[in-house]
């Protein structure tokens, strides 16, 4: 019995991150951090570098959680979080959402959209917090 | 000097200076990014030739030359990665310095050094190409190809870590320029008309560099990320002027007569001028492996001006001594020039027109590198299926633009496959182009001196400077072998081990 939470190196997913903690200590239970990449670009701002993972894991230490991140290079970001869920029988997956404009939505595939669709457990989608106005 | 003024001139119209600019974009572009170079990027460029006056095509790729070796440091400083291998070395003090809040004056210390080291190289080449040409032209058809030969066995077996894999190598290219129809009689053409005249070089070359690095990074696609280190812009103090300065001119010392002899290359210069400027380094001695601006300094002056120094031979003897530079040699042949001695006479105004560019180029490269390198950093973040998918399109838009053929783009996908496997079993690929473009013309000096000689082989020697070339060729040869016998001589291997361990060090 765990919290998944899908994580990637900017606001909303620090946010997943929190209020998966959030969860999985009112809940007493493990913690997995998955931050996936293609791993097809040089560079991806959304992998955590060794400093991100460490103020991670600071965070996750001050909140009282036990965690175990897993940072997988696989071909499907998508899949590969669906797949950690099913092989810790996650009981609730944290994800963060961002805001879409219409044009992006018709351009790119959501991933969002695709883990609310085939996860087999209830997933807990969070906003970023918005930069005040 | 006149000349010189006049090609200035011509450089900065209009037409000549937007050519200039796309050139040096693309070049610090490619030199960004890692796996593509100045070299794959002029050989996809190569069908431009067909619409493009041959000033303008020259211009746009002397300026991805020299862009390139900009770019690259960028990469090696911001990421540990060497977007080329002239830039190995800066990676080891560069990232250093950058992982300790230095990245702008990392930075500033190589695009400025660029520049210095370029424009004191590009005064060196306007000063001794013509010389050169001049003492060149009177040599006999012997003495070509004897130099030619040097070239061959210097590009083959000073560079790379196997003399055997090199002329593995080498055997390849001269196999694949033999194919054709020479002196009434076919070879290599396996009775298809189509290779009646020889594979065309344009094939070859985007095959090997574009398709053969694509398939080697497809195989290879999924890799980490790396971390970039942020930075600002680009800036040094008085104390680091202080401190690069004079590292800027050894580099230099370094960097332009390597480059401009055959076996010339940025690598070598790189390295040594990083081993100097440690061992000179005084009491910033105890920065070096933390982060020693010196060590930034040196080798990014010394690829450029190895960059510079390469024209040399290039243009005034007709000798290529990198991969770009031999394409850059298969584009004028494309256009029927004649690149070596006579270049200077036939076609002053293309030859100082080029030459003014190069001021040209590296004027607009520290410009546009200065205030925006962390923007080319960016260029990173583009997946690599996008970029290769667009490779390969040009790569077989240009193979087929050569003749409207299909046969080709077969050809394209036959060498192409070449092109991985040597990368996979690590042969070098400079000599196999090298090979495929001075084979044929290796021929032609051997015939015409035979000819003129009426098949007497010992004319071959018959001119003091073919003796000479020829006396080099086996020193290259036998040298390391000599060496390598009397004891305690050791200091070519130690030379080369220390490379290897600096190698190592960036690597891991």
């Amino acid at each position: 019995m765990t919290v998944v939470v899908g994580w990637t190196a900017d606001a909303r997913g620090r946010a997943a991150l929190v209020q998966g903690a959030h969860v999985a200590r009112l809940r007493g239970q493990e913690l997995v951090v998955v931050n996936a990449t293609t791993g097809t670009a040089v560079v991806d701002d959304r992998f955590a570098g060794a400093s991100a993972l460490e103020e991670v894991r600071r965070l996750l230490a001050s909140l009282g959680v036990d965690a175990e991140v897993r940072q997988p290079v696989v071909r499907d970001v998508t899949e590969a979080l669906l797949e950690v869920a099913d092989e810790v029988r996650a009981t609730v997956l944290v994800i963060g959402l961002r805001h879409r404009s219409p044009v992006g939505k018709l351009i790119m595939g959501s991933t969002a959209q695709r883990i609310l669709l085939d996860a087999r457990c209830p997933v807990l989608a969070v906003k970023a917090e918005e930069p005040a106005r | 000097m006149e000349a010189l003024l006049e090609g200035l001139g011509m450089a900065l119209q209009p037409e000549n200076l937007v050519y200039a600019v796309v050139g040096v974009l693309l070049g610090t572009a490619v030199g960004v990014l890692p796996g593509i170079g100045p070299a794959m990027t002029v050989a996809l460029l190569l069908p431009v030739t067909y619409n493009v006056s041959p000033s303008a095509a020259l211009i746009m790729f002397a300026g991805i030359y020299y862009g390139g070796m900009y770019g690259g440091s960028t990469t090696s400083i911001l990421l540990n990665t060497p977007g080329e291998s002239s830039s190995v070395i800066t990676a080891l003090e560069g990232n250093k310095m950058a992982k300790t809040g230095r990245a702008a004056q990392a930075l500033a210390t190589a695009a400025i050094g660029s520049f210095v080291a370029g424009t004191i190289s590009t005064v060196l080449l306007v000063a001794l190409a013509p010389t050169v040409a001049e003492w060149v032209v009177v040599l006999g058809a012997p003495s070509y190809f004897a130099l030619m030969v040097l070239a061959l066995i210097a590009v083959t077996s000073v560079l790379g870590s196997s003399k055997l894999r090199g002329f593995i190598s080498l055997a390849l290219g001269l196999t694949i320029g033999l194919v054709g129809t020479a002196t009434g009689q076919a070879r290599l053409t396996f009775d298809n008309p189509l290779l009646a005249d020889g594979i065309d070089i344009v094939v070859v070359a985007v095959a090997i560099f574009a398709v053969g690095e694509a398939l080697w990074v497809a195989a290879h696609l999924r890799r980490r990320p790396l971390e970039v280190i942020p930075v600002g812009r680009p800036w040094m103090d008085r104390e680091d002027w202080r401190r690069s300065w004079k590292p800027w001119l050894r580099g230099t010392a370094f960097g332009f007569p390597f480059g401009a002899l055959p076996a010339g290359g940025a690598e070598m210069p790189t390295f040594l001028s990083y081993i100097t400027e440690r061992r000179l380094a005084g009491r910033h001695r105890a920065e070096f492996g933390k982060g020693a601006i010196e060590g930034v300094a040196g080798p990014e002056a010394a690829n450029n001006a190895s960059a510079a120094g390469t024209l040399v031979p290039l243009l005034a003897i007709g000798l290529p001594t990198t991969a770009t530079a031999a394409v850059i040699l298969a584009a004028m042949q494309g256009y029927g020039l004649q690149p070596g001695p006579q270049l200077f006479e036939a076609e002053p105004e293309l030859v100082w027109t080029l030459l003014g560019s190069l001021f040209v180029a590296n004027t607009l490269l520290l410009v546009i590198n200065l205030p925006m390198a962390p923007l080319w950093a960016r260029l990173l973040r583009i997946p690599r299926p996008y970029l290769y998918a667009g490779i390969l399109f040009f790569a077989v838009l240009g193979a087929y633009s050569v003749n409207f053929q299909w046969f080709d783009v077969a050809l394209l996908g036959l060498f192409g496959a070449l092109g991985f496997a040597m990368r996979r079993f690590g042969l070098p690929v400079l000599p196999l182009i090298v090979g495929v473009i001075l084979g044929p013309r290796l021929e032609e000096q051997l015939g015409q001196a035979l000819q003129l000689s009426q098949g007497d082989v010992s004319a071959l020697w018959g001119e003091p400077v073919a003796v000479v070339v020829y006396v080099v060729i086996a020193a290259l040869l036998l040298g390391p072998l000599v060496l390598r016998l009397i004891p305690g001589r050791q200091e070519p291997e130690q030379l080369e081990d220390e490379i290897g361990a600096l190698e190592d060090e960036v690597r891991s």
